[in-house]
C-alpha cells in the first residue's frame, strides 16, 4: 500500500484536520513534558480504576465527541444553506452525515450517560466502587480506543460513507470497497464490547452493592433508570456484536450474509441492526429520564410524583423497545399485517412515556421551583420532548410513515427526542453533579446564556425540518431545490445558535474553574439522595461509613436525623482495589489488532489478537487483592474534607 | 438564589401558535397536497392524527405553563401551596394512563385499515385493470418497463390518470425506494425480490419522483419526472413510442447499469425484462457481476447548476 | 469487602467478591444466549440459500456428528464430577477430572476441524453461499468458544497446582464449569437444529 492510499488526500478540509491533529497532539505532548506531568497522567488517570475518575474521562471524551459531531453537523448545515457554493461534494457529504450520526449516538450520547452513571450510581447506592473496577477501566479504554479508531478514519484510509445505519448491500465489500466501512465496523465493535461489560458491571453493582436497608423500590430513580438500561444493554448489544461481526466477515473474508451474490440477504442487516438499534435509543433516553427526575425533584423541592409508576413505566418501555424494530423499515414491504402489529406496538410506547410526562408535571404541582441551570434544561425538556414524542406517534402510524419515511420529518422527530431528551439531560446532569465531580459549581449566569442559545437554536434548527420534510425533502441529499431553501437557511441559522451555546458552555467550564467559589459542604443543592451525603471532593473510598438507607430519598432522612457518612465509632479499614495499567495496554493492543484488520493486514491482526490473549492470561495470573485504608487515614481524610 | 422571571414558558407558548400558523399555510406542502387517492388517504391519516397531537401538545403546554408560573419560588408565596411530601394519587394516575391508551386505540383503527387498503389498487378506479410498470433502480438511475406496452423509459415516467398503477419494484444493485410524494408514500426497491406499490394520479400534471433511500454517491441525483396524462394522450404517447423509439440491446443495457449519474432521459420500444428481471432470484446478481470493479472509483459529484433544470 | 466473608457454604460463594463474580458471569451468559440466538436466527433465515454449493443433506455425516456430541456431552459430565471433587476439597480429583474434560473437549475440536476441512474440500466453504456462511459462523463461533475455554482451563490448572483451593481459585473453576455446561447446551441446539434438521430435510 502506498502512502497516498493510506492517508486521505486531495481534500482541503481534511488537510486542515490533519494539521490541527498534529498541532493539538504536539501541544499536549509538549505541555505534559514541560510540566513533567507524564507520571501524574499515568498514575492518576490512565491506570485508575476509580469509578469517579473513569466517569470524568468518559464525560471529557464525550464532550470532545460532541464537538466533532457538532462540527460535522455545522458542515452539513453550511452545505445545505449554500448548495451552490460546493462546500462539500456528494462523497464528502455522505461521509460527514455518516460520522455525525455514528459519533453522536455511539461515541457521544452513550459514553456521556455512562460517564454520569459511573460517577453517580455507586454514590447513590452507598457503594465504594463498581463490582468489578478492573472491568470498568477496561470498558472505558475499549470505548476510548474504539472512538479514536473511528475518528482517525477521516485522515487515514477514508471515512465510512454508508450512513450510520450502514444498510447492506451498499455497505458491503462490492459497493463500498476500501477501509472506510471497516473503520465503522471495528470502531463500533471495539467500543460495543466495553458497553456490554459496563452493562453487566453496573447491573451486578446495583443488585449486590446497595447500602443496607436500600430495597430495590427505595433506590433513587436515576439508579433505577440505570438498572433498566443495563438490562437493555445486556439483551441488545450481543445482537449488534453479531451483526457487525457478520458484516466484517462478509467484507474481509468474503462470506455471503448480506451480499446480493451467493443468495445472501441484505434485508437481514436492517433487521439485525434495528433489533439492536431500537433498544439502543432507549439506552440513551432512559438514563436521561432518570436525570430529569432527579433534577426536577431536587429543584421543585418536592418528592418525585408517582415513583412506582415511573419505575414500572421504564420497565415497560424497556420491554416494548424490543418489539418495535420493524417500524424503522415499514416500507420494506413486510405486508399489512406485520406492519399493523408493529405500528400498534410502536404507538403503545407513547402510553408509559405519557405517564412519565404527566408525573413530571405533577411533581411540579404544589412545588417550589428554583430556576437553576440544570432545572432550566429539565423544564425545557418537557415541552420540547412532547413535540418529539407526538411526531413519533405519527411516524408510528405505518400507512402515514410511507410518506414520512426517509424525509426531514423523521430527521426533525429524532433530533427532537434525542437532543431534547438525551443532550438536554447530559447538560442538566453535568451541571447538576458538576460540584460533586469538581468541587465547584458552574457559573449560573453563563450557564443560562448557553442554555438560551442552545435551546432556542435547537428549536430554530429542527422545527422547520418537520415542514420541509412534509414538503418532500429526503434526508441525506447534498443539494436541494429552491422551494426548500428558506426553511433550510433558518435551520442553518439555528444550528449555529446551538454551536454558540455549546461554545459558551465550554467557556463556562474554564471560567468556573478560575472563578467559582469552592464547595465547602458536599451538599451543593440541598440534595435528597446519597451522593450528596459524601463530602466534596469525594474521597476515593466514597463513604467512610455506609449509612443505613431504608427510606426513599435517603439523604433527606439522614439530614433529619442528623446522620452523616462519617460515624467515627463505626469506622473500619476499607478495602480498595489497586490501580493497574493492564486495561489501557490490553485495549491499546486490541485497537492495534482492529486497525490491522481494517486494512486487511491479516498477519498483523493475528499478532494483535495473540497480544490481547496474552494480556488476558497475565490478568488471570494477577492475584493483586488491593489494599486497605486504615482507620486513622480515613479519619484524617474525612476531618480535612469536612473541615472538622 | 435569584428569582428569574420565567421567560421560558413565554416563548414556549409561541410554539403551538406557530404550529397553527404554519399549518394554515400547509396546503402547499407536497405531502399535504396529494394528486391521487393513495396520497389522499395518507394525507387524511396525517391530518387526522395531527388534530390529536395538537390536542395533546396544547394540554401538556398549558399544564406546563400553569405549573411553572404558579409554583415558581417567589418572595411572599403562599405556603399552603407547597406540599413537599405529595407523591401520588392513584385516581389521576389511572386517568392519564387510560386517556393515552384510548388515543392510541383511536389512531390504530384508521392506521390498520389504511395499511390494508394500500395493499390493493385504489377503489376509485376498480373498473379498470391496473397498469403494470416494473420500476427498477440501478445506481443511480431509474428504469421503467411497461411489459404490456413493451416499452421502457429511463429517468422519466408516463402514466394515465384515473387508473391504478401497479409498480413492481426491484433494484439491480443497492436498496432504493420509489417515492413520488404527491401520489403517495414510498416502498423499497431491492435486488432479488419484488415489492408491489399501488399509486394513482387523478389530475394530469408533472410530478417529482425520486429515490427516497440513501444508496451512495449519486443518491441525490437519482430523480425522475412523472408525467400524468389523460388516458387518450397516454395511449398516443405509447403508440408513438412503440413506433419511433429505438430498440434496447442487452449490450447497451449492461452499459447503462454501470454506476453513474445520468441526466438525460431515454426511451426504448422493448424492455430489459426480456433478458433479466432483477426482482427474481436469478436476476439478483446480474449487475454486480458485471460492474463490481466500477465502485472502486469515486465519481466526485458536485452540485452543478445544470442539475437544477432537472427540477424545473 | 472482607466484612462479608462467610465461614461456611461452598468456598466460591464465601466472599462478596466471589458471589458478585458468579452473578456477573450468569448475566454474561445471558448475553451469550442472545448472541447465539442471533446466530441461530441468522442460520434459520439463510437456511436453504445454498446457491451453487452442495446442500447440507449431501455433506452432513451422522457418524462424526454423533461422536462429537458424545464427546462434548461426556465432557460436561466429567466437568460436573470435577466440581463435585472441588466441593469435597480434593484438588487432585478436581485437576484429574478437569484434565479429562479438556481431553474430551480437544477431541471434539479435532473432529470439528476435520469436518470443516472435509466440507470445504467438497465445495462448501464460508464464501460459497449464504447458507454455508451461516453454518460456518454458527458452528465456528461455538468452536472458538470451546477453544477459548480450553485455553482458559489450562491457565486455571496451573493456578490450581500453584495455589490449591482458595476462595479465588474455586470461584474461577466454578465459573469455567458454568461456561463449559453452557457450551454443551448450545451444542445440543446446534446438533438438533443444524445437523438433525439438515440431514432430514
Amino acid at each position: 500500500m502506498k502512502l497516498d492510499e493510506f492517508f486521505v488526500t486531495g481534500e482541503p478540509l481534511v488537510y486542515g484536520g490533519m494539521v490541527s491533529i498534529v498541532l493539538v497532539t504536539s501541544a499536549v505532548i509538549f505541555l505534559l513534558t514541560y510540566f513533567k506531568r507524564w507520571g501524574w497522567l499515568w498514575r492518576e488517570w490512565l491506570t485508575t480504576v476509580d469509578h469517579k475518575k473513569i466517569g470524568i474521562m468518559y464525560i471529557l471524551s464525550a464532550l470532545a465527541m460532541l464537538f466533532r459531531g457538532g462540527m460535522d453537523a455545522l458542515m452539513m448545515r453550511i452545505q445545505l444553506a449554500f448548495p451552490n457554493m460546493n462546500f462539500l461534494n456528494a462523497q464528502h457529504y455522505d461521509e460527514i452525515f455518516t460520522t455525525h450520526g455514528t459519533i453522536m449516538i455511539i461515541f457521544m450520547a452513550m459514553p456521556f450517560l455512562i460517564g454520569l452513571m459511573n460517577i453517580i450510581v455507586p454514590l447513590q447506592i452507598g457503594a465504594r466502587d463498581f463490582a468489578f473496577p478492573f472491568v470498568n477501566a477496561l470498558s472505558f479504554w475499549s470505548f476510548f480506543f474504539g472512538a479514536m479508531l473511528f475518528n482517525i478514519s477521516f485522515v487515514i484510509g477514508g471515512s465510512p460513507d454508508a450512513g450510520w445505519t450502514s444498510y447492506t448491500p451498499l455497505s458491503g465489500a462490492a459497493m463500498s470497497p476500501g477501509p472506510g466501512q471497516n473503520f465503522y465496523l471495528m470502531g463500533l465493535q471495539l467500543s460495543g464490547i466495553g458497553t456490554l461489560a459496563t452493562g453487566i458491571n453496573l447491573m451486578v453493582t446495583i443488585l449486590k452493592m446497595r447500602a443496607p436497608g436500600m430495597k430495590l423500590f427505595k433506590m433513587p430513580i436515576f439508579t433505577w433508570s440505570t438498572l433498566v438500561t443495563c438490562f437493555i444493554i445486556i439483551f441488545a448489544f450481543p445482537i449488534l456484536t453479531v451483526a457487525l461481526a457478520l458484516l466484517t466477515i462478509d467484507r474481509i473474508f468474503g462470506s455471503q450474509f448480506f451480499t446480493v451474490t451467493g443468495e445472501g440477504m441484505p434485508m437481514m442487516w436492517a433487521n439485525l441492526f434495528w433489533m439492536w438499534g431500537h433498544p439502543e435509543v432507549y439506552i440513551v433516553i432512559l438514563p436521561a429520564f432518570g436525570i430529569f427526575s432527579e433534577v426536577i425533584a431536587t429543584f421543585a423541592r418536592k418528592r418525585l410524583f408517582g415513583y412506582h409508576a415511573m419505575v414500572w413505566s421504564m420497565i415497560l418501555i424497556a420491554g416494548l423497545s424490543f418489539l418495535v424494530w420493524v417500524h424503522h423499515f415499514f416500507t420494506m414491504g413486510a405486508g399489512a399485517f406485520v406492519n399493523s402489529v408493529f405500528s400498534v406496538s410502536t404507538m403503545l410506547i407513547a402510553v408509559p412515556t405519557g405517564v412519565k410526562i404527566f408525573n413530571w408535571l405533577a411533581t411540579l404541582y404544589k412545588s417550589k421551583i428554583e430556576f437553576t441551570t440544570p432545572m432550566m434544561w429539565s423544564l425545557a425538556f418537557i415541552p420540547s420532548f412532547v413535540l418529539g414524542g407526538v411526531t413519533g406517534v405519527m411516524l408510528g402510524m405505518a400507512a402515514a410513515d410511507y410518506q414520512f419515511h426517509n424525509s426531514y420529518f423523521l430527521i426533525a422527530h429524532f433530533h427532537y427526542v434525542l437532543i431534547a431528551g438525551t443532550v438536554f439531560a447530559c447538560f442538566a446532569g453535568l451541571e447538576y453533579w458538576y460540584p460533586k465531580m469538581f468541587g465547584h459549581k458552574l457559573n449560573e449566569r453563563i450557564g443560562k446564556l448557553a442554555f438560551w442559545f442552545f435551546v432556542i437554536g435547537f428549536h430554530v434548527t429542527f422545527f422547520p425540518q418537520y415542514f420541509v420534510g412534509l414538503d418532500g425533502m429526503p434526508r441525506r441529499v447534498f443539494y436541494i431545490i429552491p422551494e426548500w431553501m428558506p426553511l433550510n437557511v433558518i435551520s442553518t441559522v439555528g444550528a449555529f445558535g446551538m454551536g454558540v451555546g455549546f461554545a459558551i458552555f465550554v467557556f463556562n467550564i474554564y471560567y468556573s474553574y478560575r472563578n467559582s467559589e469552592r464547595e465547602k459542604t458536599g451538599d451543593s443543592w440541598d440534595g435528597r439522595t446519597l451522593e450528596w451525603a459524601t463530602p466534596t471532593p469525594v474521597p476515593f473510598y466514597n463513604f467512610a461509613t455506609v449509612p443505613h438507607a431504608d427510606k426513599y430519598d435517603a439523604f433527606l432522612d439522614m439530614k433529619e436525623k442528623g446522620e452523616t457518612t462519617f460515624e467515627e465509632e463505626k469506622l473500619e479499614p476499607i478495602h480498595m482495589p489497586s490501580n493497574t495499567g493492564q486495561p489501557i495496554i490490553m485495549m491499546a493492543i486490541a485497537a492495534f489488532a482492529s486497525f490491522a484488520l481494517i486494512f486487511e493486514w491479516i498477519t498483523l491482526a493475528v499478532i494483535g489478537l495473540v497480544g490481547v490473549l496474552i494480556m488476558m492470561g497475565i490478568r488471570s495470573f494477577d492475584y493483586d487483592e488491593g489494599y486497605h485504608v486504615e482507620v486513622d487515614e480515613i479519619k484524617r481524610i474525612e476531618r480535612e474534607a469536612r473541615g472538622l | 438564589m435569584r428569582h428569574k422571571r420565567p421567560h421560558l414558558q413565554k416563548w414556549l407558548a409561541l410554539l403551538p401558535l406557530s404550529l397553527v400558523f404554519l399549518l394554515s399555510g400547509c396546503s402547499e406542502l407536497t405531502v399535504l397536497d396529494p394528486k391521487g387517492p393513495v396520497g389522499q388517504s395518507q394525507k387524511d391519516l396525517i391530518v387526522f392524527s395531527l388534530w390529536f397531537m395538537l390536542g395533546i401538545v396544547v394540554v401538556v403546554f398549558a399544564l406546563f405553563a400553569f405549573m411553572v408560573i404558579k409554583y415558581r419560588n417567589r418572595p411572599g408565596r403562599n405556603d399552603k401551596d407547597y406540599d413537599p411530601d405529595l407523591h401520588g394519587n392513584t385516581a389521576i394516575e389511572i386517568v392519564w394512563t387510560v386517556i393515552p391508551l384510548i388515543i392510541v386505540i383511536i389512531l390504530s383503527v384508521p392506521t390498520v385499515t389504511t395499511l390494508f387498503d394500500l395493499e390493493k389498487p385504489p377503489e376509485s378506479s376498480s373498473d379498470k385493470e391496473p397498469l403494470v410498470i416494473y420500476a427498477t433502480s440501478a445506481d443511480w438511475k431509474w428504469f421503467f418497463s411497461y411489459p404490456e406496452q413493451d416499452i421502457e423509459t429511463v429517468n422519466y415516467l408516463h402514466i394515465p390518470t384515473d387508473r391504478a398503477i401497479e409498480f413492481r419494484l426491484s433494484s439491480a444493485d443497492s436498496m432504493a425506494a420509489l417515492w413520488i410524494p404527491q401520489l403517495g408514500g414510498q416502498k423499497y426497491n431491492m435486488a432479488g425480490m419484488e415489492n408491489t406499490l399501488y399509486l394513482q394520479a387523478d389530475e394530469p400534471g408533472t410530478y417529482d419522483g425520486r429515490n427516497g433511500n440513501f444508496n451512495g454517491e449519486g443518491f441525490t441525483e437519482q430523480t425522475f419526472k412523472v408525467h400524468a396524462q389523460e388516458e387518450e394522450e397516454f395511449n398516443d404517447w405509447v403508440q408513438e413510442t412503440q413506433d419511433e423509439a429505438p430498440e434496447l440491446t442487452q449490450e447497451e443495457y449492461d452499459k447503462l447499469l454501470a454506476p453513474s449519474v445520468m441526466d438525460e432521459q431515454m426511451v426504448f420500444s422493448n424492455t430489459h425484462l426480456e433478458w433479466v428481471d432483477h426482482g427474481t432470484n436469478d436476476g439478483r446478481d446480474y449487475a454486480i457481476k458485471r460492474h463490481r470493479d466500477a465502485y472502486q472509483e469515486l465519481l466526485h459529484l458536485e452540485n452543478e447548476i445544470k442539475g437544477d433544470d432537472k427540477h424545473e | 469487602m472482607s466484612a462479608h466473608e462467610l465461614k461456611s457454604g461452598p468456598l466460591e460463594y464465601r466472599t462478596q467478591e466471589g458471589r458478585m463474580s458468579i452473578l456477573g458471569f450468569w448475566i454474561f451468559l445471558a448475553a451469550e444466549v442472545v448472541l447465539f440466538s442471533t446466530l441461530f436466527a441468522t442460520y434459520a433465515v439463510l437456511y436453504g440459500r445454498t446457491a451453487d454449493a452442495p446442500v447440507p443433506g449431501e455433506l452432513f455425516e451422522p457418524g462424526i456428528v454423533l461422536v462429537m456430541t458424545f464427546l462434548l456431552l461426556t465432557s460436561s459430565f466429567t466437568c460436573g464430577i470435577a466440581i463435585h471433587h472441588m466441593r469435597r476439597g480434593s484438588v487432585k480429583g478436581l485437576m484429574t477430572w478437569l484434565i479429562i474434560t479438556l481431553i474430551l473437549g480437544l477431541g471434539f475440536l479435532g473432529f470439528e476441524i476435520y469436518e470443516f476441512v472435509h466440507y470445504s474440500h467438497e465445495g462448501a466453504t464460508l464464501q460459497s453461499s449464504a447458507f454455508w456462511s451461516a453454518f460456518y459462523t454458527l458452528a465456528g463461533t461455538h468452536g472458538v468458544h470451546v477453544t477459548l475455554g480450553i485455553g482458559w482451563a489450562v491457565l486455571l490448572l496451573i493456578q490450581l497446582a500453584k495455589r490449591g483451593l482458595t476462595t479465588v481459585t474455586s470461584r474461577k473453576v466454578f465459573i469455567i464449569s458454568l461456561y463449559w455446561h453452557f457450551l454443551d447446551v448450545i451444542w445440543i441446539f446446534i446438533f438438533t437444529s443444524v445437523y438433525l434438521i439438515g440431514m432430514v430435510v
